[in-house]
C-alpha cells in the first residue's frame, strides 16, 4: 500500500489524576493511520479505546508523546485553533447521535457549515447533496425525534461529513442500534473509506461491526495488543 | 460565527414550561416598574405645565403656601406699581392678586364631598397662565356669582357641569364654563373672580400675587427688592421654583420605583438564573457536541445570553402589555387617583400615562435582568471541557 500516513501517533501517553491515584489510559502507544483506511478499534470496557479515539480527533489532549494528523501537531494548537481544526479536519460520530433536539435533520447537517465561508445557495446545496447520501433526502424537514435511531445516526454521519473532512471518527456509533440499522450505517462507513478515501476510525465491541473495516486493532489496559 | 438564532428561539420556545414563572416574575417587575415610572412622570408633567418660567409668585413671608399665606390689598397696590413689573398693551400691569380657598363639594359619585380648591383672579391672572384654555361654556362675569372649573374636574363632582350650582358661604356660584390646563395643578381648580371671592368667603386680604416681570434682569430685581424691603412682609420666588416644591409628591414614586424596581429586579435576575442555570445542565452534552463541531466557547456563552435576554424580553413584553391593561383600564373607567396634597389639603388629581417609550425602557430593563441573570450560567457552559461535556448524559 502506498497511501500516505494521515494520523502518526508516536510513544502516546495519557494520564488521568484523580485525587492521590494516576489512572494510565494510554501507555505509549505507536501507531500509524493511512489515507483511506477503514480502521477499526476493539478492547474490553476501560482499555483506553475512546481515549485514544478523542485524542485523535483533537477533542482530548495527550500527557507526553505525539499525535500527528497530516503533519500537524494537534496537542500544539490553542483552544480556538482546534475549535476551527476540528471543523476542517475531523467528522464525529457519537454512539448516542448527539443531534441538536430544536434542529431538523437538515439544520443539524447544515450546522458545522455554518462555521465555513460557504454561503447561502451553495451551503444548502451541500448539504442536500450529503443527506441524499445518507439516503435520508426525504427526511430533511423532520425533527430527531421524529426519526428512528438509524436515521438520526444517519443525519450524524451526514452531519461528520458535510465539512468533507479528512478523518471520520465513531465511537460505538451502532451501540444503539438494531442490527438492520447498524449495517446500513457500517455500509456508509466502509463506502466512504472505499469510495471517497476517506479515513474512517471506529470504535466498536462487535465482531461483526469490525469486519467492516480494513484494519482492526485490540487495546487493553491502555496498551496495543497485536 | 456565532449558532443560528433559530437554534436559540426554539429553545426557549421548548423549554417554556420550565421558564414560564421566570417569564411570569419578570412581567410582573417590569409592569409595576413601567406603572411606577408612569405615575411619577405624570406627577412631573403636572409639574413642569404648572409654572411659568417668566412669572414671580409673592406670598407672605413665612408661608410655604399660597393657602396659608396672606397679602394685603394695600401690599398689591404697592406691588403694581413696581417698575419691574411688565405692562400689557393697555398699559395696565401684568398681576394678579388672587385669593386660594378649600370648598367642600360633593362627589361625583353621589357619596361624601371632597375638598377642591377655588381661586380666586384678577383680570391678568388668565394672562400670566396662557396654559389655561376655555373649552365649554364661557369665563365667568364679576359680580355675577359665576366660576369656571376644570373639565377635569367637572366629571368628579356634582355642581361642576355647566349650569350646575355649589354652595359658597351664603350665596351659590353657577358654573359657567370648563377649562382645560394642559394637566398642570390648575386641573385641579375652580375660577372665579378674586374680589368677589373675598366678598363671597369674607376675606379681607388675598392669598398671594403672580406677577411677570419686565425681563430677566427685573425678575431678579423684584425679588431682591420684595426680599429686602422689611416693611413689606413679602417673599417672592420664580412660579416654577414655588410648585416644584410644592409638588415634591413625584419624588416618593421615584424612589419607590427605584427601590422596589431595584429589589425586584435582583430576584428576577436571580430567577432568571436558576433558569438558566437549569437549561445549562439540561444541555450540557448539546454544548459539548457543539464544541466537537468546531463552535468556539465564545460562540456558546452568546448563544445561553441570547436564550436568557430573549427569555426576560418575552418577560418584558408581556409586563407592558399588563401595565398597558392597567392603563386602559384607568382611562376607559375614567379612574383617577385622587391624592392628598398635604400643603392645600385639596384632593388634587393628576394622570398618568403610559406611552411606548415607558415600555420600551420596561423592555429594556428585562432585557438587562436576562443578561445579568443568564451571565454566570453561560460562563459556566463555556467552561466546561469538551470532553466533560460530551460524558454528561
Ligand atoms: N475524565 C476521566 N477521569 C479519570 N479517568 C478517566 C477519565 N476518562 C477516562 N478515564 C479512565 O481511563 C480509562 C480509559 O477510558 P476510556 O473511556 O478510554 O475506555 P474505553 O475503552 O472507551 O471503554 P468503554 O468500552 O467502556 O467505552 C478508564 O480506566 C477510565 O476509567
Ligand atoms: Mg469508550
Amino acid at each position: 500500500m502506498g497511501n500516505p500516513d494521515v494520523v502518526t501517533i508516536r510513544e502516546l501517553s495519557k494520564v488521568y489524576r484523580q485525587g492521590e491515584i494516576n489512572v494510565t489510559a494510554l501507555n505509549r502507544i505507536s501507531l500509524d493511520i493511512q489515507a483511506g483506511e477503514f480502521l477499526t478499534l476493539m478492547g474490553p470496557s476501560g482499555s483506553g479505546k475512546s481515549t485514544l479515539l478523542h485524542i485523535i480527533a483533537g477533542v482530548d489532549r495527550p500527557t507526553s508523546g505525539e499525535c500527528r494528523v497530516q503533519g500537524i501537531d494537534v496537542a500544539r494548537l490553542s483552544e480556538s485553533e482546534l475549535a476551527d481544526w476540528r471543523n476542517q479536519n475531523v467528522g464525529f460520530v457519537f454512539q448516542t447521535f448527539n443531534l441538536i433536539p430544536v434542529l431538523t435533520a437538515f439544520e443539524n447537517v447544515e450546522l458545522p457549515l455554518l462555521l465555513t465561508r460557504l454561503r447561502g445557495k451553495q451551503r444548502r446545496q451541500q448539504v442536500d447533496t450529503t443527506l441524499e447520501l445518507v439516503g435520508l433526502a426525504d427526511r430533511k424537514h423532520h425533527l430527531p425525534k421524529q426519526l428512528s435511531g438509524g436515521q438520526e445516526q444517519r443525519v450524524a454521519i451526514a452531519r461528520a461529513l458535510v465539512t468533507d473532512p479528512t478523518l471520520i471518527v465513531a465511537d460505538e456509533p451502532t451501540g444503539n442500534l438494531d442490527s438492520h440499522s447498524a449495517q446500513e450505517v457500517l455500509g456508509i462507513l466502509q463506502a466512504l473509506s472505499r469510495n471517497a478515501a476517506k479515513t474512517v476510525i471506529m470504535v466498536t465491541h462487535d465482531p461483526k461491526a469490525a469486519a467492516f473495516g480494513s484494519r482492526t486493532i485490540h487495546l487493553e489496559k491502555g496498551e496495543l495488543v497485536a | 460565527m456565532p449558532l443560528p438564532l433559530k437554534y436559540n428561539f426554539r429553545n426557549v420556545r421548548v423549554r417554556w414550561r420550565s421558564t414560564l414563572s421566570t417569564i411570569l416574575g419578570i412581567a410582573l417587575v417590569v409592569s409595576v416598574f413601567v406603572l411606577l415610572r408612569a405615575l411619577a412622570r405624570g406627577i412631573e408633567t403636572t409639574n413642569s405645565n404648572t409654572g411659568d418660567p417668566r412669572n414671580i409668585l409673592v406670598v407672605r413671608k413665612g408661608s410655604q403656601a399660597e393657602s396659608g399665606s396672606m397679602v394685603s390689598r394695600e401690599q398689591f397696590r404697592t406691588l403694581r406699581y413696581f417698575d419691574e413689573v411688565a405692562r400689557n398693551e393697555q398699559g395696565e400691569p401684568v398681576i394678579s392678586a388672587e385669593l386660594v380657598l378649600i370648598i367642600s363639594v360633593p362627589r361625583g359619585t353621589g357619596v361624601g364631598e371632597a375638598n377642591t380648591l377655588i381661586r380666586g383672579v384678577t383680570p391678568s391672572g388668565q394672562e400670566l397662565r396662557p396654559q389655561v384654555k376655555l373649552v365649554k361654556g364661557r369665563w365667568f362675569r364679576r359680580g355675577k356669582r359665576e366660576m369656571i372649573v376644570s373639565e377635569r374636574l367637572a366629571g368628579r363632582f356634582t355642581g361642576f357641569e355647566i349650569g350646575g350650582t355649589i354652595k359658597a358661604g351664603l350665596d351659590r356660584l353657577t358654573v359657567v364654563g370648563h377649562f382645560d390646563a394642559r394637566s398642570s395643578a390648575f386641573d385641579n381648580e375652580a375660577w372665579m373672580d378674586a374680589d368677589e371671592a373675598r366678598s363671597i368667603f369674607d376675606r379681607d386680604q388675598y392669598s398671594s400675587i403672580l406677577l411677570r416681570p419686565r425681563d430677566q434682569a427685573a425678575a431678579d430685581a423684584i425679588i431682591k427688592r420684595i426680599e429686602v424691603d422689611k416693611r413689606l412682609g413679602l417673599r417672592a420666588e420664580h412660579e416654577v421654583d414655588y410648585y416644584s416644591k410644592q409638588t415634591m409628591t413625584a419624588m416618593p414614586f421615584k424612589y419607590l420605583a427605584a427601590i422596589l424596581g431595584a429589589a425586584m429586579s435582583i430576584g428576577a435576575v436571580f430567577a432568571a438564573m436558576n433558569t438558566m442555570y437549569a437549561s445549562v445542565a439540561a444541555r450540557t452534552r448539546e454544548v459539548g457536541t457543539l464544541r466537537v463541531l468546531g463552535y468556539s466557547r465564545r460562540s456558546i456563552v452568546f448563544g445561553f445570553l441570547i436564550e436568557g435576554t430573549l427569555l426576560a424580553i418575552l418577560g418584558g413584553l408581556l409586563g407592558s402589555i399588563l401595565s398597558l391593561a392597567v392603563y386602559a383600564y384607568v382611562v376607559v373607567r375614567k379612574v383617577q387617583f385622587g391624592t392628598m396634597d398635604w400643603q392645600s389639603f385639596a384632593e388634587t388629581v393628576f394622570q398618568f400615562r403610559v406611552t411606548p417609550d415607558l415600555m420600551l425602557t420596561g423592555i429594556a430593563f428585562a432585557a438587562i435582568i436576562g443578561l445579568a441573570g443568564s451571565f454566570l450560567p453561560a460562563l459556566r457552559a463555556a467552561r466546561l471541557p469538551v470532553i466533560s461535556a460530551l460524558k454528561s448524559l
